[in-house]
């Protein structure tokens, strides 16, 4: 489990340099940031498509720092880690530098799945972080298998999203991993803790972050930090670790198993465009998913306190 | 041959598995496809017992196989796969990157046809189909050959003049399961031959900070911080250095037959019974080696030809082929292969080569042995007969001609296809 993170024990080293190519309020800078100042110097980091090349911008001129960046194509940033480590294993580095594929919800949960799921399955030593933004974003706003449901997109653009977003991080704790963990980026001490325990442990650590993106949800760019928290506070987006099987709930999600702790839905879905067509019968389906996805948290917690 | 007992029996897989063990190649990433298979296997095995130190990726497909060639190259270290067919065609998009990112990998292809409908047996389909991805490419014709070449590619590849990625192809199992003599070579010895890999990209290296392969504009870039390449001039320079190669790879050939006493040819095309040869026939692999017992033949009945087998495709060595060809009446071309709507690729290649020689020989074309189809020493005389004829006449034929087709066999298809 990540220990306890106070603002102060994040380091003031910035790897991400002002004047990247980020829209204004995006989650992923505040994601990125924080991750790599967890992570530090010795991080070999490998990017498929995504928000994420954009913001490393272009030939010659970059906006992070001491950091090499392997940048892949889209399918197939898992395999990239996969060889990233495989080179330092027969370097004799691989205890020494820590290698992280860092990808987006349409490069994790479709058209990359496949090599990510084999890099878990070979127990690749890796952290593979996805951060979500619910979308295609950067080809703008199409639908992926993480689009929640009843959101619209340039894909789904009269009807909204009819199936709900894939749960990733289950998938891989199907892997049996030795680590899973979710995040958000209205949470920076949640982030910084998780990436700093992930990079302890050998294997194959995942790290799922939720992250607003004010063009492709509609909300004004102040409001990320909002976003994110409403959408851990109204219960849609949990917050937990499972390390070695063992689940817990992190701090801002843990009194949120009282389902009268949480927030009416409706405030989040109320404050995104996307959602401005939910009938009341798509806020019913709403609830009732979050409630299902509780129950099943509650069944992972009671297992974990009877271990 | 002077000394038998040097030599081991093995199949053309097995022969490029111990080059990649003799190059010391430090990480493997592979995905198993018939006729490749056994090579991946016997690496495997030097591995785990020990042979060879290296790592092995067995990844779960072969774009997987080659993105993890291709980092494991940028971070520093030598690498080696070998696929065939779909796994090559579901490579191509990385095919591309490596290529792009000047990665001196080195990949064997056992060749095989490409579906629909499915066939396992051989043509030069697969290797073809992947000419224009910025690899450097050449042909082999037996297991020694393919032994060789191996550790020739690696010494091309990785020279700094070049960094270019290399396939080495040979035909599924014509060579890849066939058991043959092979020299294998001390470790000293190649060691002298081929020394470690000394890489311009090396993300393993925590001193220097690389941003490898990231978005270029369709112009130059001048900020204060220095000017950046657009992707124009570095898909120009990818161009000329694979152009270039051809200096390297003829050098590099000389240096291996310098030391090992082998040579193929002058290292880019070889030659049978080519000296007094007043008409050729031009192709590679399998179709080359079957093409040897037609020239004897063809030469007993008093027919002045030789064979020009070609080893190097890519850069394609126009120049030498120019010089080659200069006085030559007919060239017979042979593809197992075919650019569907116009006519064998190699064939297309080397009337494109020869278009602006002077003395412009007679080309004709045909494609043989599609999916494994046995291409017969018979047949390929047939076809040289046909073409003496035509060139007389003057001809050309507009279709694409097949030798070896049992349409009359098969009447509604003959219905059909006429």
């Amino acid at each position: 489990m990540a220990d306890k993170v106070k603002l102060y024990d994040i380091p003031e080293e910035e790897f991400l340099l002002p004047g990247n190519r980020m829209c204004a309020g995006c989650g992923l800078s505040l994601i990125y940031r924080t991750a790599l100042k967890a992570l530090g110097p010795n991080t070999i980091i490998t990017v498929p498509a995504s928000c994420l090349t954009v913001l490393h911008g272009m030939q010659g001129f970059t906006s992070v720092d001491k950091i090499s960046v392997l940048n892949t194509p889209f399918a197939t940033v898992a395999a990239s880690a996969s060889g990233i480590e495989a080179a330092l294993e027969a370097m004799g580095k691989d205890d020494e530098v820590t290698c992280v594929a860092f990808a987006g919800d349409g490069g994790t949960t479709d058209i990359g799945i496949q090599g990510l799921s084999g890099a878990a399955e070979r127990r690749t030593n890796f952290i593979y972080a996805c951060y979500d933004n619910e979308a295609y974003m950067n080809t703008g706003v199409q639908r992926s298998g993480s689009t929640p449901y009843g959101s619209f997109t340039t894909t789904t653009p009269i009807y909204g999203k009819t199936e709900h977003k894939k749960n990733m991080p289950k998938i891989l704790e199907a892997h049996d991993i030795p680590y899973v963990a979710t995040s958000c980026a209205a949470y920076p001490l949640d982030i910084y803790a998780k990436f700093k325990r992930a990079k302890k442990i050998k294997g194959t650590k995942y790290i799922h972050i939720l992250s607003p993106c004010p063009p492709g949800w509609g909300f004004s760019t102040k409001d990320t930090i909002k976003m994110g928290k409403l959408a851990v506070e109204t219960g849609f987006w949990p917050l937990y670790e499972i390390e070695n099987g063992k689940f817990s709930l992190s701090t801002p999600s843990k009194r949120l198993l009282d389902p009268a702790k949480r927030k009416p839905i409706e405030e989040y879905l109320s404050t995104q465009k996307r959602f401005n067509r939910l009938s009341n019968e798509d806020i019913e389906e709403y609830k009732r998913y979050i409630n299902q996805s509780w129950e099943y948290i509650k069944s992972k917690n009671l297992t974990t306190q009877l271990l | 041959m002077t000394n038998v007992e040097e030599y081991q029996v093995m199949t053309g897989n097995h022969a490029a598995a111990n080059a990649c063990k003799g190059a010391r190649v430090q990480v493997v990433a592979a995905y198993p496809i018939t006729p490749q298979s056994p090579v991946v296997e016997k690496i495997s095995f030097f591995i785990e017992n020990g042979e060879l130190n290296a790592r092995m990726v067995r990844v779960e497909s072969e774009q997987s196989a080659l993105t993890a060639c291709v980092a494991a190259s940028a971070t520093g270290v030598r690498v080696y796969t070998a696929t065939s067919s779909h796994g090559l065609l579901l490579m191509y998009e990385i095919l591309c990157w490596a290529a792009g990112n000047r990665l001196p990998i080195v990949m064997n292809i056992a060749m095989r046809s490409v579906g629909a409908p499915w066939s396992v047996w051989t043509d030069h389909q697969d290797a073809f189909t992947v000419r224009d991805t910025g690899w450097i490419q050449m042909f082999c014709e037996d297991n020694q050959e393919i032994y060789d070449t191996n550790l020739q590619a690696y010494r091309i590849a990785e020279d700094p003049s070049v960094y270019v990625p290399t396939f080495v192809n040979y035909d599924g199992y014509i060579l890849s399961h066939t058991s043959m003599l092979v020299k294998l070579e001390p470790q000293k010895k190649i060691d002298e031959f081929l020394p470690p890999l000394k890489h311009h990209l090396n993300l393993g290296d925590m001193n220097v900070v690389m941003g490898v392969c990231p978005v270029t504009t369709p112009n130059i870039v001048k900020r204060a911080e220095g000017t950046a390449p657009g992707y124009y001039e570095f898909r120009y320079s990818l161009q000329r250095s694979i152009e270039n190669s051809i200096n390297k790879v003829k050098e590099v050939h000389d240096l291996f037959a310098e030391k090992f006493g082998r040579s193929y040819g002058n290292g880019i095309y070889k030659t049978y019974r080519a000296e007094d040869a007043e008409m050729y026939i031009f192709a590679v692999g399998s179709v080359a080696s079957e093409s040897r017992l037609a020239i004897d033949k063809l030469r007993e009945k008093g027919v002045k030809i030789g064979l020009i087998s070609l080893k190097l495709f890519r850069p394609f060595p126009t120049k030498y082929l120019r010089e080659l060809f200069k006085d030559a009446k007919l060239i017979v071309v042979f593809d197992r292969d075919i650019g569907y709507g116009y006519e064998g690729i190699l064939c297309y290649e080397l009337k494109s080569a020869l278009y602006q020689s002077i003395n412009r020989p007679f080309i004709k074309g045909y494609i043989v042995g599609l999916g494994g189809r046995d291409v017969n020493a018979e047949d390929l005389i047939n076809g040289v007969y046909r073409s003496i004829d035509l060139e007389k006449k003057n001809e050309y034929s507009e279709q694409t001609e097949f030798i070896g087709l049992k349409l009359d066999e098969l009447d509604f298809l003959q219905k059909e296809v006429k």
